[in-house]
């Protein structure tokens, strides 16, 4: 599902974000991405989102070699993947409802099929009787589900979260994690950066652990 | 299996996707309408600037209009007055009117004796008061004559000229065509000038709509990043700036339509005053079909043009980090 081989990423500033970084992972697979700030976890999810273009080496997300997609075909690879952010990145001048449907809208669903997997996403995360409010009346906990919900709504292959639990409480973070684990029961790959190590480890998934922008352990558990 | 029904089956929703294409089109319009009317005064503000800015041409371009179908009615036919020398008694003068009678050229002879001419003076151009403080007639005896319709081209016409000019007792004979000549070559004038005008002021208003949009692209710097993060193509994105701008461009010129409907309703008066004083009777005519399609038409397009500059300039810039 995402193949990096030798990729490196060097910024503008001279800075080398990632360096020689390869791993492969398979479809359906839950895989965590820790490090300490700094050691390029979210260049990473960058890179597989096509934020950012690696400097040398290759990204292949979904069979697709991400140097040859087009800055025009951009839009359309992303709409196969779901991002999640951990400011949440949602719109505050629009429902809970408007907000989960936002992909669906981009895509051109019709609109009464847009309802219906709006709500079965909304359920999903256990918030479809908040679907009339605005975000700004939410809990963070809640905030971030919504915005689960939103990069999952469409039913992408590929889920990209960049610390989802950040600024969460102990148990919260474990119930998001829940609904990762649930998504990846059904198929979906799976990409979370953390460095919430306790969590992590309760987990039992594998782990790419980064150091200074280097692939420091392919950190395997066998199931 | 036929291609047609493979491709059928490959896409069962093809006609509820065109169909919601279209409904998508006229949720964005009625909501960039929606988001425009929650600050109707910051709205009104933008679209009265591109309203005066469109108002100005086309209102003189209805003026002119007006002015080339006044001049169109006094055009009729050609007529030479001949203004005869001051010294020229009034004996001598129905002398030579009677002389021109009997040239085939001429078809019409009239002949204005100095003491009409300054009876109709007094009575036509209200200068009675004037006329009264001169001792004596400053007008001379003139002969108005309308050549014979065959003898109406422009080459016939000349001919005469020269021959009544070197007649005795005239001291000038004027066609009077030539002033409507000079008005019609100021009014190219004019109009080339109001093209001028028009072009400079069309540049404002995209210049006026650009700015209005870029500010809105800021505004909505987040929203933009959000939508291009999810997938979001820039066609997408730009689309309610562009029926944003299609709502400015169709206020403006309904403000300017609303503007020049105002000015002619309040010229109208003063110049039927001053189309009676030429006995005749005038309205001004408003806007034809022609120019008010060109006016809204044209505000529509430059309103679409002035955002889709912006957006193509500013959203580039935006890209999520």
């Amino acid at each position: 599902m995402i193949h990096f081989s030798n990729t490196s990423k060097r910024y503008a500033s001279g800075q080398d974000a990632l360096l020689n970084v390869s791993f492969e992972i398979e479809q359906g697979e839950m895989v965590f991405i820790t490090g300490h700030s700094g050691a390029g976890k979210s260049t990473l999810l960058k890179l597989v989102a096509l934020l950012e273009r690696p400097s040398r080496g290759q990204v292949i997300v979904n069979g697709q070699n991400l140097a040859r997609v087009k800055r025009r075909q951009i839009p359309y690879f992303r709409r196969d993947i779901g991002i999640i952010f951990q400011d949440h990145q949602l719109l505050f001048d629009r429902t809970v409802f408007d907000n989960v449907a936002l992909p669906l809208v981009i895509a051109g669903h019709p609109h009464a099929e847009i309802a219906r997997r709006v709500r079965a996403a909304l359920d999903k995360v256990g918030l479809l009787k908040k679907e009339k409010h605005y975000p700004i009346t939410l809990s963070g906990g809640e905030q971030q589900r919504v915005g689960i919900a939103r990069a999952v709504v469409h039913k992408p292959a590929l889920v990209l979260a960049d610390e989802p639990t950040g600024n969460l409480d102990p148990e919260l973070s474990w119930d998001i994690m829940q609904i990762f684990n649930d998504f990846s029961q059904v198929g979906v790959t799976a990409l979370i950066a953390s460095h919430d190590l306790d969590l992590i480890s309760r987990m039992q998934r594998r782990q790419l652990i980064l150091k200074n922008g280097q692939l420091l352990q392919d950190h395997r558990v066998s199931t | 299996m036929t291609p047609a029904m493979t491709s059928h089956k490959r896409h069962p929703g093809i006609l509820t996707r065109i169909g919601s294409y279209y409904m998508r089109h006229a949720q964005t319009l009625i909501y960039t309408l929606g988001q425009l009317l929650r600050a109707p005064f910051a709205m009104l503000m933008t679209a009265a600037v591109i309203g005066i800015a469109l108002a100005l041409p086309t209102g003189l371009h209805v003026l002119l209009k007006n002015a080339e179908l006044f001049s169109g009615e006094i055009d009729g036919a050609t007529q030479i007055s001949l203004f005869l020398k001051r010294g020229a008694s009034e004996q001598q003068a129905q002398q030579l009117t009677h002389r021109l009678r009997q040239l085939p050229e001429i078809g019409k002879v009239r002949f204005i004796s100095k003491q009409e001419a300054l009876k109709e003076f007094k009575k036509n151009a209200g200068f009675s008061e004037a006329m009264k403080a001169l001792t004596e007639n400053p007008l001379p005896h003139v002969i108005v004559i309308h050549p014979a319709l065959q003898h109406t081209g422009e080459q016939a016409v000349k001919k005469l000229l020269v021959r009544l000019q070197g007649m005795v007792h005239v001291d000038v004979a004027q066609l009077d065509e030539e002033w409507i000549k000079r008005l019609y070559s100021i009014m190219d004038f004019i109009k080339r000038g109001v093209w001028i005008l028009a072009a400079m002021l069309a540049l404002a208003v995209l210049l006026v709509v650009g700015n209005t949009i870029r500010l809105a692209i800021q505004n909505r710097r987040e929203e933009i990043i959000v939508i291009k993060l999810i997938g979001g193509t820039d066609a997408f994105i730009r689309r309610p700036f562009l029926y944003t701008g299609f709502w400015y461009g169709l206020f403006g010129a309904l403000i300017a339509f609303v503007l020049i409907s105002l000015s002619l309703w309040l010229l109208n008066e003063p110049l039927e005053r001053l189309a009676s004083l030429y006995h005749r009777e005038r309205q001004l005519t408003s806007l034809d079909t022609q120019s008010g399609l060109l006016l809204f038409g044209g505000g529509i397009l430059l309103g679409l043009a002035g955002s889709w500059l912006a957006v193509g300039r500013h959203l580039r810039d935006i890209e999520p980090r």
